[in-house]
């Protein structure tokens, strides 16, 4: 049993954060990984990358948007409840060397898992240029912390609630316009990792980009999580969660990652009307 | 002189079970299980060999003879006590060993007519126990206050466990997922081996005194040298040959192309069939293709029906002759309802604008000489190019060792395909103090096998603990 320390709802209802006991995990975590949760009995699997780990206090912090039953199980855990499992730390993490001057995007929650590779990507020495954006200002995350994780923050929102008016990619182009950047690390939404991609490929520019496809065990035993990348199949769960964003097959992630549109209605409805009765 | 009355010969006492009809659309156990009077009546057909034919074809070497004159004479309880000198899993083995490879195939009354059924009786008794809970638990050695780590809690871990709890050791089980059994759980379905039996016998573990660690991937929540750090005398690993193989054939990434490791693990150990009430969704395809012909094959194409499938179709290489699964498992699936397509090979997947499977492509095969493994291999027929339908393809052509934990620790020897190599009579492994066992040294195999590998261990480990390496 995994108990919940700290909740905090960082856009009202839809993005939550939760700081998990799990001192084993945050003893062993390294930035880029992530852990699996499954809040009761009946629960699904779900995989998240942790955006922060005290391994003083034995906590992991993960952040979320509520997307559908499960993350919405999730919402409706109170601090003292419990996740039931919670299994990690999976994935391989985050290469860390000092390359020079470094640009890190993070779109909507993307921004969660970016923020400690940012951090630790600032510690090896990197000079660190953070551009982050959200749909509108309420959906905007960790602002404060990514300021403090990196040397130069910009900020941007789709409806121009906030900062920049436009998409991190129209930022992006400035900075790599500039010159001189060794890596991009993208980490968002799907169409945003691929819209990075396709503008870094012009720069030549290496850029790393961290998957989340549905997967069960995260240990590479269901293939689940497969992924092309270079034209091969990757297990995201042992091979990734990073990759090299150029070679990454976005389109079918995208469509791998809408399998189960139907049943998650179904199962949302379901919920619904359990939570009502 | 009038001649002797003729003793009246006792057919071989059938296993009741559901109708197939029925059957195909529920997740309930198919064989329903047989009455005291029942399995007294199979147990008086055996002849009590003075020397036992059935006894060496079983792997761990069970009193098969001894245990069947207990359940002939009623005396269910002594006759689990007996069963358990050998086997500690036998509601698991009586359900799933392929018998009629190994104990039954040599019992002596099969050269005439049926063998005794010494599989559905094990099965018996251990169902009369788990019921009735009469049996004195077996008696533990005194403390040794050494510590034993078991990775894995497939039927290999869960004996070595066993085993030396018994003889007064601690041990600590280790499991990645968030549920002990491995296979028996993840992988065989409930109407083949329903969970509850498992958990129950892991509860007994549990009782005498092991404990079980979930949630824990060795290799990453944990590695060998820090379990070492904890204190632990020797390792055990029994990690199982997980990792799924696929095909390599183009569109095997479309959505509704699955592992059966992925099927099987959505439905069994997530219970994707009570869906709603459990999360976990699964494509639920109407027409479904497996590839592939060993059990896990079986199991993926008659769980499909299960789940609404109005056409299961199993699709293989090879011809009905070279057919791996059990015997029984492809005559239920027959009965179920469950095509056989043989001679058949995928060359390609189709799918629609959604990136969903909409069909394969394939070509037809005959099949030419013999290979190393001594089965015929398949040659392509050129021109022979035919397209079949499905909206859900289940890939089951094999597994491997998952290389999570094998490569995380330094100096542990592999072979060439990367399982674990193990001492065969011991399994110590190349690594002091570490052992292996089960489908990670032998590949996939049976859950007898993994268990005597187990039981094998657990001796050796036993006498390192007492005497040293
Ligand atoms: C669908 C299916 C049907 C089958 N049907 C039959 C049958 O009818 N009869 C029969 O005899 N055999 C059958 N088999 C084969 C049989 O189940 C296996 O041979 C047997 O289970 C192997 O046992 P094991 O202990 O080696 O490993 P497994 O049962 O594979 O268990 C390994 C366990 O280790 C865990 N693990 C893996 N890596 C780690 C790690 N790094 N850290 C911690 N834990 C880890 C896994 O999660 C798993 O729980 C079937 C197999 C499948 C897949
Ligand atoms: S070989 Fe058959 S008849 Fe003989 S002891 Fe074994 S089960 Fe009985
Ligand atoms: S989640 Fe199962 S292999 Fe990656």
């Amino acid at each position: 049993m995994f108990k919940i320390v700290k909740r905090e709802e960082m856009a009202q209802g839809t993005v939550i954060l939760n700081e998990v006991e799990a001192p084993l995990i945050a003893k062993k975590a390294k930035p880029g990984q992530f852990v699996i949760l499954k809040a009761n009995e009946t629960g699904e699997r779900i995989p998240l990358t942790m955006a922060d780990t005290d391994p003083e206090k034995g906590t992991i912090t993960i952040i979320y948007m509520v997307v559908g039953k499960s993350t919405a199980l999730f919402r409706d855990l109170k601090v003292g409840d419990v996740y039931q499992d919670v299994i990690g730390p999976l994935g391989k993490a985050t290469h860390l060397e000092e390359v020079g001057k470094v640009v890190c995007v993070g779109g909507g929650t993307g921004v969660a898992v970016l923020h400690p590779i940012t951090r630790a990507l600032k510690e090896v020495g990197n000079g660190v240029t953070c551009i982050i954006g959200a749909r509108t200002k309420d959906l905007l995350i960790l602002e404060k912390e990514m300021e403090a994780a990196s040397h130069e923050l910009q900020v941007c929102t789709d409806d121009g609630s906030y900062g920049h008016h436009g998409f991190v990619t129209e930022v992006l182009k400035d900075v790599l316009e500039e010159g001189d950047i060794q890596l991009v690390v993208g980490i968002g939404p799907v169409p945003m990792m691929k819209a990075v991609c396709n503008l870094t490929k012009e720069y030549n520019v290496k850029t790393l980009v961290s998957l989340n496809p549905i997967m069960i065990d995260g240990t590479g035993m269901c293939g689940g999580c497969r992924v092309t990348v270079g034209g091969k199949t990757k297990f995201a769960c042992v091979d990734g969660p990073e990759f090299d964003g150029h070679e990454v097959n976005f389109d079918e992630l995208m469509l791998r990652l809408q399998a189960y549109l139907e049943e998650e209605k179904e199962s949302n409805d379901h919920y619904c009307n359990l939570s009502n009765a | 002189m009038a001649d002797k009355p003729k003793k009246e010969k006792i057919p071989r006492q059938p296993m009741p079970e559901q109708e197939s009809k029925v059957r195909a659309k529920n997740f309930d156990e198919v064989p329903t299980g047989q009455s005291p009077e029942a399995a007294m009546k199979e147990a008086a057909r055996c002849i009590q060999c003075k020397k036992p034919a059935c006894v060496t074809g079983c792997p761990v070497g069970v009193d098969i003879p001894g245990f069947i004159k207990l359940v002939k004479e009623g005396e269910f309880t002594q006759a689990i006590t007996k069963v358990w000198e050998k086997n500690s899993l036998p509601a698991v083995c009586g359900r799933v060993c392929p018998q009629e490879l190994q104990c039954e195939e040599v019992c002596i009354l099969g050269k005439k007519g049926d063998p005794v059924a010494i599989g559905n009786l094990e099965r018996f008794v251990a169902d009369y126990e788990r019921q009735n809970k009469k049996a004195p638990p077996m008696e533990k050695a005194a403390p040794s206050g050494k510590r034993v780590a078991v990775v894995g809690s497939g039927p290999s871990g869960l004996t070595v466990a066993g085993d030396l709890i018994l003889k007064g050791h601690d041990v600590t089980i280790y499991e990645a997922f968030h549920k002990p059994g491995g296979v028996l759980v993840y992988g065989i379905p409930e109407f083949r081996l329903p969970k509850e039996i498992v958990f129950s016998e892991v509860a007994g573990l549990e009782a005498m005194g092991a404990e079980l660690e979930c949630n824990a991937v060795v290799g990453r929540s944990v590695t060998l040298e820090e379990l070492f750090e904890q204190d632990y005398d020797a390792i055990f690993l029994g990690v199982g040959a997980g990792l799924p193989r696929f095909l390599n054939v183009p569109g095997e990434n479309l959505v509704g192309i699955f592992s059966a490791n992925e099927y099987l693990t959505r439905s069994n150990l997530m219970k994707a069939y009570l869906f709603p009430e459990y999360d976990t969704p699964v494509i639920k395809g109407k027409n479904v293709i497996t590839l592939g012909a060993g059990n896990v094959a079986m199991d993926s194409a008659r769980t499909a029906l299960r789940l609404g499938a109005k056409k299961s179709r199993i699709v293989y290489r090879r011809s009905r002759d070279e057919v791996p699964a059990r015997g029984a498992e492809v005559h239920h699936a027959e009965e179920e309802g469950v095509e056989f397509h043989f001679l058949t090979a995928p060359t390609k997947f189709l799918g629609n604008e959604k990136g969903r499977v909409t069909g394969m492509e394939g070509l037809k095969m005959e099949l030419g000489e013999p290979d190393e493994s001594g089965r015929r291999s398949p040659i392509p027929i050129e021109g022979s190019e035919f397209e079949l339908e499905c909206d859900l393809a289940i890939i089951a052509v094999g597994a491997g060792p998952n290389p999570l934990l094998t490569q995380s620790t330094e100096g542990l020897k592999l072979n060439r395909w990367g399982y674990i190599k193990a001492d065969e009579r011991t399994g110590k492994t190349s690594k002091k103090a570490i052992w292996a066992g089960g489908d990670i040294v032998t590949g996939s195999a049976t859950v007898i096998l993994a268990m005597g590998a187990g039981r094998a261990a657990a001796d050796s480990i036993h006498e390192y603990l007492t005497l040293g390496w």
